[in-house]
């Protein structure tokens, strides 16, 4: 069970929202953390690379800043199912590398341009997020 | 300069991912899990994402370019091709599995539960294996 925290999901999801709209604005480009991990792995061609590196360490460092703010700790609950979780990595990171984005990049940044190839991409990642739950709790896993 | 403020940026978005949840995996399975003990939260974290970004895009986009840089890297494809149909699947299926998507995951970093130290080189080396395909045509996303 986790609690319902519709405020705190819409507020921090303004604050997603406002990351990207900045970025944007300032770097002119897409907040979509995929491809901003891609732009971490060689060949560095360019200097995109630094850019990604300093988005990364800022996400890495959230964590910290959240609890040092309200002196919570940050609730996670992560699997420890090992070759589930290696599983899912690889599986995360090649569709959407394949895909040409995640979460971010096509749920929060595509649907905001009206992109088609996002919409659809969306469509297609949480209708087969949500079966594969549905298969893992209730058809095998009980 | 631009490395300063992506970082500052990139401190935004964890620390939204963070306030709204999305970083916790255990949301995201229970978000995604309609036919148990079903929490919608992460559907407000969608929608003031979106609120947000449709609207600042729009005043955004009317500029010639970006303040810091010299254009805007925007994807031009509109095509629903082979590649975005199956890449999508597998990324959700992943998702599906771990709970995480690639931001949460990195803000997990920190945190360094064994799960996400097993996930993070895993999606990277997804990542590089992707890119490795002939005729890969990855996009910024």
């Amino acid at each position: 069970m986790t609690e319902f925290t519709p405020l705190a999901s819409f507020i921090g999801g303004t604050l997603i929202g406002l990351s990207a709209v900045l970025l944007m604005a300032l770097d002119g480009r897409i907040a979509g953390i995929s491809g901003i991990a891609a732009r971490l792995l060689p060949p560095y061609g360019d200097r995109s690379a630094l850019s990604a590196f300093g988005f990364v360490a800022g996400l890495v460092l959230a964590p910290f800043a959240v609890m040092a703010a309200t002196g919570q700790p940050v609730a996670q609950t992560v699997s420890s199912n090992l070759p589930l979780m290696a599983a899912a990595g690889f599986a995360v990171g090649f569709g959407a590398a394949l895909g040409g984005g995640c979460t971010s990049g096509h749920a929060v940044c595509g649907l905001s341009r009206l992109s088609k190839r996002s919409f659809a991409a969306t469509a297609i990642f949480m209708a087969a997020a949500f079966a594969t739950v549905f298969i893992v709790r209730h058809a095998i896993g009980g | 300069m631009l490395f300063l403020v992506n970082l500052l940026l990139g401190l935004l978005f964890g620390v939204g991912l963070v306030v709204s949840s999305m970083s916790n995996p255990a949301k995201v399975l229970n978000f995604l899990d309609v036919f148990g003990n079903w929490d919608p939260s992460l559907a407000f974290v969608m929608a003031g994402a979106v609120l947000v970004a449709f609207t600042g895009y729009r005043l955004v986009l009317k500029r010639d370019r970006p303040v810091l840089a010299g254009t805007f890297h925007l994807p031009t494809r509109t095509d629903i091709d082979r590649r975005l149909v199956a890449g999508a699947a597998i990324f959700g299926i992943g998702w599906g599995l771990g709970g995480f998507c690639p931001g949460p995951a990195l803000t997990a970093l920190g945190l360094a539960t064994p799960g996400v130290l097993v996930f993070l080189p895993a999606m990277f080396a997804g990542i590089w294996a992707a890119r490795s395909l002939p005729d890969a045509r990855l996009r910024e996303a």
